[in-house]
């Protein structure tokens, strides 16, 4: 056996991005065994971006939108960012119920990776998975519709994305944190939260519409930020001035979310220790 | 092929590194691989607010408290086998969870090689595995993505892993070729196999065995037990053994402690709990079972009967 000292020091000196990378790995792994489900996810992301921005036809003929255009780019945007923002909410918070069902989550808590390099990695995944899922997305659903992307500012929506993911992925990491605590409901208390996330981020509708009450919650949700800096970037074509005040408020939400989301998950696992709540259910 | 790097500690590297951890001594690395002080553990009887709801089952909010154990107290020396021997639900299995850094106790200490195992979890975890009785594995990767997973956690290259997995599996009699088949086609004997490389593999010094050879036939027993003879032998690791198996017990272990209630009832080498019992009679003709019984009063099948009832 190797030792004591060098045991630790192996440990301590593993490279982070090394690290970070297994649990990225795992995740293909893990995927790929269970692609046929990925394409179940990815013909109903299809459908549902499809049913939704036909409402825009419909309302064109109907004669109720003016600007039909406008109004297919605005729901298609809108669908597009939540199936992406779904995507990435479900992986962080579906691998911990996973582990949890396979009763593999004490084996990974019990290896020496510090907490933040295990969720970063899972949130690493989850954005890169999420991203080309959404492209895919994209490219099977905009030939049914009559789009101009000619004005869109690409690189503008792409830093939005970026930065925008961070926080995503912090809320991820807090969701978490629910079927760690609560094996059988947490996920169902994750979809909740994505619900909510969709009622008052605007991602239909603009969150004017929305009742005072309920508007105060889309400015403390980065969704809103999101889809307002993606918006502006592909149907007005902005530039980077343009969505500086989405970026900037994403980066602050991330720079709140992330660290804030592996604390509350660490004071959630030393509960779970104390409680005994780590052992395998299901 | 050697599963490890070096073959003994460097006893100076493991002196420099404990004084520059605390120089007054305390959370020092020390050669004691595990030391129980005063081990305390209840489950149950706190309050939870959901249980204030009336189709729950309820008692003012409160669940029944049970506790699991008490004042458990040892300790293991280096490169012994340590059996800690008891009835299903007698706590064998929340002493490893505690030990493994995945439950808190709620009063004593648990010290690894010095380290105390809730307050420098990270640096305990480094140096312990653990087999456990039920195989958790991600069951639809094959048998080596999930060894490939877990060696890296621990800071392994993949090349590394791909090195020592072979080998490992080798000396476990498992055939390398089904290693890319997904775990859920493997028996239960096999996965078990793999639960124990997976342990293996990332060189554990010390090593935390839940009953590694239940659910095994006769010759992967023996395979299991020849492995983990042949990994203390050859690589200095020390490690502590549950088992309800008082044969097992009596061929691995060097020193045995008996849990029956969560207490710690008798430790010492198998002659010594022996000679407790003899009253003058051969102790060629006792065996482990009689020592357990007149020792605890039961025997580990009445004693699991009881736990079963009690829990």
């Amino acid at each position: 056996m190797a030792s004591i000292a060098n045991r630790i020091q192996l440990a301590e000196r593993a490279g982070r991005l090394n690290l970070t990378w297994a649990f990225v790995e795992r995740q293909t792994n893990l995927w790929k065994r269970y692609w046929a489900w990925e394409l179940v996810w990815l013909v109903y992301g299809v459908v549902n971006t499809l049913a939704i921005t036909f409402i825009a036809e419909e309302a064109e003929a109907a004669g109720i939108a003016s600007d039909a255009g406008a109004l297919v780019l605005f729901l298609l945007l809108g669908t597009l960012v939540w199936a992406y923002l779904s995507a990435v909410l479900d992986d962080i918070s579906l691998v911990i119920t996973w582990e949890r069902w396979e009763g593999t989550i004490e084996h990974t808590l019990m290896a020496p990776v510090p907490r933040a390099l295990h969720l970063i990695g899972m949130s690493v995944f989850g954005v890169l998975h999420a991203v080309v899922r959404t492209l895919l997305i994209f490219a099977i659903a905009v030939p049914f519709f009559t789009v101009d992307l000619d004005q869109a500012n690409w690189i503008s929506a792409a830093l939005v994305l970026a930065v925008g993911s961070v926080s995503v992925a912090g809320l991820g990491i807090l969701a978490g944190v629910l079927p760690l605590l609560y094996p059988e409901r947490g996920t169902q208390m994750s979809f909740m939260l994505q619900a909510i996330i969709l009622l008052v981020s605007g991602v239909y509708y603009s969150v004017e519409v929305l009742p005072d009450w309920l508007r105060v919650f889309s400015y403390i949700s980065p969704a809103t930020y999101l889809l307002d800096g993606i918006r502006a970037a592909i149907i007005d074509g902005q530039g980077l001035s343009g969505v500086w005040d989405e970026l900037l408020i994403l980066a602050g939400f991330g720079a709140l979310l992330v660290p804030g989301g592996i604390a509350v998950f660490a004071i959630a696992e030393r509960y779970a220790k104390k409680t005994g709540q780590l052992k395998r259910q299901g | 092929m050697s599963i490890t790097n070096t073959s003994r500690p460097a006893d100076n590297a493991v002196s420099s590194l404990g004084d520059s951890v605390n120089e007054n001594g305390r959370g020092a690395m020390n050669e004691i691989p595990l030391a129980a002080t005063g081990i305390t553990k209840h489950f149950g009887g706190d309050f939870d607010a959901r249980r204030l709801i009336p189709w729950r089952r309820s008692q003012n909010g409160r669940q029944g408290r049970a506790q699991v154990l008490h004042d458990v107290s040892f300790e293991i020396r280096r490169g012994e086998i340590f059996g800690l021997i008891g009835a299903n639900g007698s706590g064998k299995s929340t002493v490893i969870r505690i030990f493994s850094t995945l439950l808190i106790q709620d009063g004593g200490e648990v010290r690894i090689f010095g380290f105390d195992a809730v307050e420098q979890s990270q640096k305990v975890r480094a140096l312990i595995n653990r087999v456990s009785a039920d195989p958790s594995f991600f069951r639809n990767m094959s048998a080596f993505e999930n060894l490939l997973f877990f060696g890296r956690v621990y800071g392994l290259t993949p090349a590394e892993i791909k090195r020592r997995v072979p080998v490992i599996l080798g000396r476990l009699g498992f055939e390398y070729a089904k290693a890319t088949e997904p775990m859920s086609h493997l028996s239960r004997g096999q996965q078990q196999k793999i639960a124990v490389a997976r342990s293996f593999l990332t060189s554990p010094v010390l090593m935390l065995l839940d009953e590694p050879t239940t659910g095994l036939d006769p010759r992967s027993k023996r395979d299991v037990q020849a492995f983990i003879r042949e990994v203390r032998a050859e690589h200095d690791a020390t490690i502590l053994l549950t088992t309800h198996d008082m044969e097992e017990a009596e061929l691995m272990c060097d020193r045995i402690a008996f849990i029956a209630g969560g207490r710690i009832v008798a430790e010492g080498t198998p002659p010594e709990l022996r000679r407790r019992v003899a009253g003058g009679r051969p102790l060629a003709e006792i065996t482990m079972e009689t020592v357990f019984m007149e020792l605890t009063g039961k025997s580990i099948e009445e004693d699991e009967v009881m736990e079963e009832v009690m829990t």
